[in-house]
């Protein structure tokens, strides 16, 4: 049932009410969380979560702040396994090799290597710009000079910042502005040609002008890579994913088609948040 | 008076005044005074400053009548208690370089290593008892190691792999300077790497990294300019060290780079001649002004260059 209210939504969502019905969940798995616990020493900070992820596609989670999006995120790169005291339980599958990423006999540098992250804040290295993209090649012991700057071109092209710094590839990253730092973290972590990238609310520290710019780029770049993205925006995860989870204190409530969700969520909590959100 | 203190106490004078009026003005008040005792007491330490150079400038300027800029400056001799007094700066220098120098070949790597090892690698108990330990090794006097030089290592150094080696030598007191001065080094450079936003470390391990990668390629870069401090303030350490080298190197200047010998350094020759009874304006006394002066002009040397070097690397987060 679409409510008058999720109606007014829609419309000040910009979404053509043709794509915003009937849409099959269709498409290859590329992970899946199954049965997923996750704890911070005593506290359990993810319950029994289940999330298909599909190739291609961009999957948004939305929820309120401290639901444990961003935990639910780095578990897909094992970020949790820098720290002491935490503990996962369940699965992560990797598909097509059907690997459990969270198997203790599986590498977290593995992992790191073929799903890759941007953060919250732009977090450039005291490098320069090339060397910021380059890193992720360097640390794999890549040596071939001509190969690097290859990859280098080819993700900082993809990152939609190729032309604005292409004379200026040997200074300090850090004399970039904000939406320019963030999108050489992009092309860092594209230049190893990930399976999957993890955006942590990517441009919740950005302007306008540069967020939209990310948007465009983040659609751009699903043609190539698996998305999974945090986002507090409603808008944002309108505008940029296929898909849309919602999390509420540790649990995933729902998941569906991005329009989907937003129009006829199944779930009263589902509807609430977003009423509330948008209301 | 300021524009803010107008408008303070303007409306006073011509409102009544209420109790809470009052504590306002007292407060006031109160901070008046806290600042003007602070301001006293930063001003005497400026004019300590200021009085310690002057006495320096006015004590070298006399001994700079008698002794020619040249020969103190290029002069390879220095034996201003002699019967035929030689004023060449060359002897105490080449000592001050050369144990100053060992003693940061010793430092320098071994600080940063440790410092890499406590901020990036210790288990939270080991850095929690290490950093302690080496804070209280900063505090044990330099007469201590000066001994341990003399006593321990010189015969250590004599009876193993150096059988050559003289009771006094520069070796030994350099060594022990260095290993004086790494709690030094290692516990600035910590500081300088524990600042170093988590952020910056997860965006490396996020990228496959390792923890040695992240280390050595993000955390150490991002920390150069304290680690620069810390190697600034380490060098003038080693330069003004004083009584390992006095009691354990010879006190004989000596024109030599090789610290297989005796020799004396800059702070050495001043603790010697400061210790005998010089006629006050005398030569020799007006000479530990001089060599003091060039103590303190290598000494703003670092200083300087470290200060460049750290605005060179200043890293914003
Ligand atoms: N390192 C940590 N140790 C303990 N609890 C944590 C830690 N990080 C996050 N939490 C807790 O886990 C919950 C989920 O946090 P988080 O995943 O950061 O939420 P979100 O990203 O949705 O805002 C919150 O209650 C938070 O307080
Ligand atoms: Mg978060």
């Amino acid at each position: 049932m679409v409510t008058d209210q999720m109606a007014t939504n829609l419309a000040r969502l910009n979404v053509p009410p043709s794509v915003a019905t009937s849409q099959e969940m269709t498409g290859t798995l590329k992970a899946e969380a199954q049965n997923l616990n996750f704890y911070y020493g005593g506290f359990h900070a993810l319950k029994n979560t289940n999330l298909p992820v599909y190739e291609r596609k961009v999957t948004a989670l939305i929820g309120p702040s401290g639901c444990g999006k961003s935990t639910f995120l780095r578990c897909f790169n094992r970020m949790h396994d820098l720290y002491p005291g935490n503990r996962y339980e369940g699965r992560i599958m990797l598909y097509p090799d059907q690997i459990n990423l969270l198997d203790p006999t599986v590498d977290p540098i593995e992992v790191r290597m073929r799903i890759s992250m941007v953060f919250q804040k732009p977090n450039p290295f005291p490098k320069s710009i090339y060397e910021n993209v380059a890193y992720g090649l360097r640390v794999r012991g890549e040596h071939n000079r001509g190969r690097i700057a290859k990859n280098v071109e080819q993700a900082l092209r993809s990152a939609a910042l190729w032309d604005e710094v292409k004379d200026r590839l040997d200074e300090p990253a850090f004399n970039l502005s904000g939406g320019q730092q963030q999108r050489v973290c992009i092309a860092r972590a594209l230049a190893t040609d990930p399976e999957i990238l993890l955006f942590d609310e990517p441009t919740s520290a950005l302007d306008p002008i540069a967020t939209a710019s990310i948007e465009q780029l983040i659609s751009d770049l699903k043609e190539r890579v698996t998305i999974l993205i945090v986002t507090h925006n409603l808008q944002q995860a309108v505008r940029v994913s296929d898909y849309t989870a919602y999390m509420y204190l540790g649990e995933l409530i729902e998941f569906g088609l991005t329009n989907n969700l937003f129009i006829k969520p199944e779930k009263k909590q589902t509807e609430d948040y977003l009423t509330g959100r948008f209301g | 008076m300021s524009p803010i203190d107008a408008v303070h106490s303007a409306p006073i004078a011509d409102t009544v005044v209420t109790p809470r009026f009052k504590r306002r003005l007292f407060r006031h008040v109160k901070e008046r005074v806290i600042e003007s005792i602070l301001l006293l007491l930063a001003l005497v330490a400026v004019a300590t400053t200021v009085a310690i150079v002057a006495i320096l400038v006015h004590e070298s300027a006399g001994f700079f009548e008698e002794v020619s800029l040249r020969e103190f400056l290029t002069g390879t001799v220095w034996s201003p208690l002699f019967e035929n007094p030689r004023y060449g700066v060359l002897p105490l220098v080449s000592g001050t370089v050369t144990v100053a120098g060992i003693a940061l070949a010793v430092a320098l790597p071994l600080g940063t290593i440790t410092a890499i090892y406590l901020s990036e690698f210790a288990p939270h108990w080991v850095r929690e008892t290490v950093k302690p330990i080496l804070e209280l090794l900063e505090a044990v006097p330099g007469v201590v190691f000066g001994y341990f030089a003399l006593l321990l290592l010189t015969p250590l150094l004599q009876d193993t792999l150096l059988p050559g080696l003289p009771g006094f030598n520069m070796l030994a007191p350099a060594l022990v300077i260095g290993v004086m001065i790494v709690p030094y080094v290692a516990s600035v450079s910590e500081d300088a790497m524990r600042a170093v936003p988590m952020s910056m470390r997860e965006g490396s391990y996020a990228m496959g990294a390792t923890r040695l990668q992240t280390a050595v390629r993000v955390v150490t870069p991002a920390a150069t300019s304290g680690i620069v401090a810390a190697y600034v303030l380490a060098a003038s350490r080693a330069v003004g060290e004083t009584m390992v080298v006095a009691i354990a190197a010879g006190l004989q200047p000596n024109f030599t780079f090789n610290p297989m010998e005796q020799a004396a350094t800059i702070t050495a020759y001043i603790v010697q001649v400061s210790q005998g009874d010089l006629p006050h304006g005398s030569l020799g006394y007006q000479s530990i002004f001089a060599v003091g002066l060039t103590l303190a002009l290598m000494t703003l040397g670092f200083n300087i260059a470290g200060h460049w070097l750290r605005k060179r690397f200043r890293e914003v987060y």
